[in-house]
């Protein structure tokens, strides 16, 4: 019910916009084709500008932290292959134009892949298995940065609005305090209480932390700088293991009611079982599914929307419509803004609804 | 396929190990402390407006409870000084009874006296008369009698005077004969 009517409104902002844009650039690309200025050349060939390749480049985890600019610092790389762990530094790798030899293999950067290249280095992969080897990449990547930055900012807050119920205990909530106390009351008396019932209180611990980072994460993506710039959120990685945990959380609760609905329903025939655990077992694995693809994919097409619009800048290359664009951008990012929450609140929601029903009691 | 929707191995490892480490550490050093916190200030404020409702009734009561206490208090204060002013006329009246019975006994006793002061001094004014009727008889007698010819006169008047009387007497005696 949320996620097809949140769907719709989404759909229907961006048909919106882009009804706007197509009657605004329509109009105004006489004008500016003419004012056509060259643009920055390298080696005196002008590089064409490609935005989808852009836009995922800026969605995608990368190996280095772009800070502004051309500033990017390298993130440590630590891989796990077959034949040992190898940990050096991304910086080896000069942002793809150089391939590093390790203590096992030799390693290429490819689309911010790292790739395993024979040991001639003329042959690329296109895969990141080579021959007889194989490959696990777990280098600290800007998403696991940017993570464990929002992992620290959530703990300096909350640690601190912890010490102020410790220091003014019956008194009225002040500053941070006050600000926090709010939301935490909303999870509580808006998401797990009427969803759960009266066993709310074992689950509040994982329902906020869930809400709190979802939501943070969501906000710092936002963010076109350091410390944002990631796209934590909208890694589906980082949604697959949110909704595993919704996943585990759901069905290690589930209790005997829970499980003899599974597979022992009542009022339905012996041979319609079998097909009554498949449908069951979809069921199960679907919920936390939707929960998945769900936060990936609102956030990672609001901040497609959101490089888009900054792209047609480069795209018409002209500033003329820099101020449109960055309306635009304005309008999407205020937007965004709603979404970060909304979808913090739905993702809580829905997990709270899938607990409540694990472990409902009989009632007939 | 699409890298957009193939998820990273690595990025699954990290982001389990981070976000177990942030709920380990949430739920047992903010959670805990904050939610208990919370409920303990929801239950205060419930018992504190449960107090003070219970106070007000309490209040309530007392106040009917002293205006009730207050009316009888006037009520018998009414009472008192009805009573009050009952036994100061009753007083009032008693003691002028008394004071008229006292005023009338003395009265009596006063005019008792009177009369026997008047009696005795009556008597006793009876007794100088008399003595001195006596005494002015006496002397007037004495002072006609010092003479010869004036006894003779006397005698002579008192006889006739007797005669007088008795003829008187005989007119009487022939007037019974009649």
């Amino acid at each position: 019910m949320y996620k097809s009517s949140i769907l719709k409104s989404k759909i229907f902002t961006l048909l919106q916009i882009c009804a706007v844009f197509l009657t605004l650039t329509s109009l105004s690309q006489p004008a500016f084709s003419q004012e056509k200025t060259p643009e920055s050349t390298e080696n005196g060939v002008e590089k064409k500008f490609e935005p989808s390749e852009v836009i995922l480049e800026h969605i995608a985890d990368s190996h280095y932290f772009h800070l502004w600019g051309d500033v990017a610092f390298p993130l440590p790389v630590i891989l796990y292959t077959n034949k040992g762990l190898e940990v050096f530094s991304a910086a080896n790798f000069e942002h793809g134009h150089q391939d590093y030899t390790g203590k096992y293999y030799t390693y290429r950067l490819i689309g911010d892949k790292i790739n395993i290249v024979g040991a001639n280095s003329e042959l690329t992969e296109s895969s990141t298995v080579f021959k007889g080897s194989s490959l696990i990449d777990l280098s600290i990547t800007r998403n696991v940065v940017s993570m464990w930055m929002s992992i620290l900012f959530l703990l300096i807050i909350f640690f601190s609005v912890s010490s102020a119920y410790k220091k003014n205990v019956g008194k009225a909530p002040k500053g941070l305090q006050s600000f926090m106390e709010p939301i935490i009351l909303f999870v509580r008396d808006d998401i797990a209480r009427p969803n759960i019932g009266y066993k709310y209180q074992r689950f509040m611990p994982l329902l906020l932390t869930i809400f709190f980072f979802i939501w943070i994460n969501n906000l710092i993506g936002l963010v076109p700088f350091f410390p944002g710039g990631s796209n934590l959120t909208g890694n589906i990685a980082v949604t697959l293991v949110l909704s595993v945990i919704t996943l585990l959380m759901v069905n290690l609760n589930g209790n005997k009611h829970y499980w003899k609905h599974i597979f022992i329903p009542a009022d339905v025939p012996v041979w319609i079982w079998p097909l009554w655990w498949v449908i069951e077992l979809v069921g199960i694995i679907s919920r936390p599914f939707a929960l998945m693809i769900r936060l990936f994919a609102n956030i990672t097409a609001g901040h497609i929307i959101v490089l888009s619009l900054i792209s047609l800048i480069f795209v018409f290359k002209s500033l003329y419509i820099a101020p449109v664009s960055v309306a635009f951008v304005v309008f999407m990012d205020i937007l965004e803004l709603l979404v970060a929450a909304l979808q913090a609140f739905i993702f809580t929601l829905l997990t709270a609804l899938f607990i409540g029903t694990a472990i409902e009691e009989a009632h007939h | 396929m699409n890298p957009l929707v193939t998820p990273d191995i690595g990025l699954i490892v990290w982001t389990t190990v981070s976000f177990g480490v942030l709920f380990f550490l949430l739920a047992k050093f903010a959670w805990k402390p904050i939610m208990t916190a919370i409920d303990e200030r929801e239950r205060s404020i419930e018992d504190s407006l449960l107090k003070a409702e219970a106070a007000k009734e309490e209040m309530a009561r007392l106040t009917s409870e002293n205006e009730a206490l207050l009316k009888q208090a006037r009520a018998e204060r009414d009472i008192i000084l009805h009573e009050a002013k009952r036994v100061k006329d009753q007083i009032v009246s008693d003691a002028k009874d008394i004071a008229h019975k006292e005023a009338a006994r003395m009265i009596e006793l006063a005019r008792v006296e009177i009369n026997n002061q008047k009696a005795i001094a009556m008597a006793d004014v009876k007794n100088q008369v008399a003595t001195l009727s006596l005494e002015i008889a006496e002397k007037v007698l004495k002072q006609q009698l010092a003479d010869q010819k004036k006894q003779d006169e006397l005698v002579s008047q008192l006889l006739k005077e007797v005669n007088i009387e008795i003829s008187d007497f005989g007119i009487a005696i022939s007037e019974l004969e009649k």
